[in-house]
């Protein structure tokens, strides 16, 4: 006998009214027993530290990993929302392993929400989930995402929705109005609570959320990061040596960093901690001691091939350039 | 591959049906798209914004394995001079054959779908992964040819993905010259042809600049990222090991160059056939003049002056449309063989004085 708030909502009875609103105040009150009863999610919300995933990451066994893709994704939905709405919804999806869920991608459904209802396109939903499955067919329907900060009873309804989809789906939020001055994203996923029975509820238990990437994924976020210090967010791709050199002077100011820590331990400015220091003898140990004249003649080689590549791709150019105006004549 | 492009030039043409009014944008920024038959300014850049990169980049990750190339639709508008991508999705792959008709569909339906969520459904163009910068091919051309055929402004993004693994996100947008264009459309490669538009490899693609940018929200994401990543800078550029990738890459010039001489071979005999031919013709018009003044002295009448060009057929020209391929194909090899042992240069110097410092 689940009081499920579809029919709440649906049914104008005034005794369901009053067992919408009970529902309503029975969720924010377990909500709020729920922060008391884990502090290290009380912290975060108080200190709004950055310390989330490596305080949680240890204390929540199941956690979440989302590809950039997926918040690029959602912030540029989210900045082309209908007038009026407040939020934006969609589906997640990606691939289930173990204990762990990977998000690898996302699309936006259109859903309109006011006070007392809210209404999902789910056929569209449907038809974009079909599209998808053919271009890559392993990805299946993990969980759904909204932007903003908080979860309303709303979100039960949707969760829902897509529980009948997906089991045990995943809800992501990601509060893009900035309310506490930073982007938080968190991952939740649904239990069941209350006392079966009689009135029962559903209590979102928060999980952690980690982003990984692929090789080629973080070369590409890489560069994307640097777009972020110029005024006018643009950055233009760079090739050839200038690459290298953009390479080298970053590790550079990293060598400048770790000197200016090793002169303040030596005066004495900071405590020496082993474990850097093990670092540091790795580091100096991986610079291999090889003969000079070994080194000589390796270096030699690889410049005389590496010259000898030039040269060749060069005159292959002129040969075809030759070949070209020869045709032509 | 030919199918697809047939498919891809049909769906541009029910796109231009479907694609009609402004669209909103957010409470932002409001744009209206440029009207897709507007002879504009040239494009001067492109911008793809850093959702489009990710999603190509993450589309070749999962699908692409196995060089085999990954090909989807880009969409955005045009402003002023410049082209913004603003969104990206991908084609599936050719498993069965009988799935071709699904092509035209599935685009329809992803292209209707995605107007439902106010994302610009202008066709601006198409992406496609690489393997070792070997994409200079007459399907590309053909695809790209009826893009622009369509719609004036598109571009072919190449991404190459063996390239970005080894430390910089590589990715290029060309369009076609207008002269390959006026080419393209005659569906003329006959030498002559060629000669008239003066057209060499080198000016067969143009290539467009590419900047990406950024919304704000996207940088306060970025930040977000940066803070939160546990996965530290691996800096894949230093990498001193080359001789792989040298290798594979010189082994495809080599191919390439085989075929390029074979190419030739085709050409010279061609001339030297029409050589041989015009020697027979003079010959044969010598022998007739000298008979006729026989004939005369003779006081008979002169033979009739036969048809020379239906005696002598003509060899055929050989189309000079792979050759231009090819030739084009090698060039960018072998920039990409410049730019790489430039680079390795670098790295083998440092290294040096890495060395240097330390003996």
């Amino acid at each position: 006998a689940q009081v499920g708030l579809g029919d709440a909502v649906t049914d104008p009875a005034p005794r369901n009214i009053t067992a919408v609103t009970f529902m309503g105040v029975y969720l924010h009150f377990v909500s709020i027993i729920f922060f008391h009863s884990l502090i290290s999610y009380l912290l975060l919300t108080i200190c709004n530290s950055n310390v989330y995933a490596y305080t949680c990451m240890s204390v929540y066994g199941p956690a979440v990993k989302i590809h950039p893709v997926v918040l690029a994704s959602i912030g540029d939905s989210y900045e082309r929302r209908n007038e009026g709405a407040s939020r934006v919804i969609g589906t997640l999806l990606g691939t289930i392993e173990k204990h762990s869920v990977e998000v690898t991608n996302c699309f936006s459904v259109p859903h309109n929400e006011s006070e007392d209802e809210v209404a999902v396109d789910m056929e569209f939903a449907k038809n974009m989930y079909e599209l998808h499955k053919r271009v890559s067919p392993s990805e299946v329907i993990i969980g759904w995402y909204a932007t903003g900060f908080d979860i309303t009873e709303h979100s039960v309804l949707i969760h829902e929705y897509y529980s009948r989809e997906a089991t045990n789906p995943i809800h992501l939020t990601v509060d893009t109005a900035l309310q506490s001055g930073k982007m938080n994203i968190r991952a939740y996923v649904s239990a069941q609570m209350g006392v079966p029975g009689k009135t029962v509820g559903v209590m979102f238990t928060p999980l952690s959320v980690k982003y990984i990437y692929y090789d080629t994924e973080r070369i590409g976020v890489d560069l994307l990061q640097r777009t972020r210090v110029t005024p006018s967010r643009t950055k233009g791709l760079t090739s050839d040596l200038s690459q290298v050199g953009g390479s080298a002077s970053r590790v550079q100011d990293m060598l400048a960093t770790v000197l200016t820590y090793i002169e303040d331990v030596l005066s004495g400015k900071a405590t020496a901690d082993n474990s850097v220091g093990r670092f540091l003898m790795d580091l100096i140990n991986k610079v291999p001691t090889i003969s000079a004249e070994d080194f000589e003649t390796m270096l030699n080689s690889n410049i005389n091939d590496l010259l000898m590549v030039t040269y060749l791709s060069n005159l292959t150019q002129a040969q075809i350039a030759l070949n070209e105006k020869l045709v032509l004549l | 591959m030919s199918d697809s492009i047939f498919f891809i030039s049909l769906s541009i043409d029910l796109s231009v049906l479907l694609n009609h009014g402004p669209s909103a944008i957010g409470p932002s920024r409001f744009m209206r798209s440029k009207g897709l038959a507007g002879q504009g300014p040239p494009i001067m850049y492109l911008i793809p914004i850093t959702f489009v990169v990710l999603k190509i980049i993450k589309h070749y990750q999962e699908e692409g394995q196995g060089s085999e190339v990954v090909q989807g639709v880009l969409l955005g508008l045009v402003v002023e001079d410049r082209l913004e991508i603003t969104n990206c999705f991908p084609f599936p792959q050719h498993t069965e054959d009988d799935a071709d008709f699904d092509e035209v569909q599935y685009q329809m339906e992803m292209m209707r779908s995605l107007r439902h969520v106010n994302i610009d459904h202008l066709h601006v163009g198409w992406y496609q992964s690489t393997f070792y910068g070997s994409f200079v091919s007459r399907a590309l051309l053909d695809s790209q040819f009826s893009y622009q055929h369509a719609i004036e402004e598109s571009v072919v993004l190449i991404y190459d993905p063996i390239k970005t693994a080894q430390g910089s996100l590589s990715l290029k947008a060309y369009r076609l010259t207008p002269e390959l264009m006026e080419i393209c459309k005659e569906k003329d490669f006959t030498p002559e042809a060629l000669k008239k538009a003066n057209i060499g490899f080198e000016h067969m693609f143009e290539e467009v600049p590419i900047v990406i940018k950024n919304s704000h929200l996207i940088s306060v994401l970025m930040w977000e990222l940066e803070d939160k990543s546990t996965v530290a800078d691996k800096h894949e550029l230093l990498n001193l090991s080359s001789s792989n990738h040298l290798e594979k890459s010189l082994q495809l010039l080599m191919d390439r160059v085989d075929d390029m001489s074979q190419d030739i071979v085709k050409y010279n005999t061609y001339s030297r056939n029409l050589s041989k031919q015009q020697q027979q013709k003079h010959q044969y018009v010598q022998r007739r003049q000298q008979e006729n003044a026989q004939r005369q002295t003779r006081g008979e009448a002169a033979l009739a002056e036969e048809d020379i060009t239906k005696l002598f057929k003509p060899p055929q020209p050989p189309p000079r449309m792979d050759t231009l391929l090819i030739a084009g194909q090698i060039n960018n090899y072998c920039q990409n063989v410049k730019e790489f042992t430039s680079q390795n240069l670098g790295k083998l110097f440092m290294a040096e004085a890495l060395q240097g410092h330390n003996s």
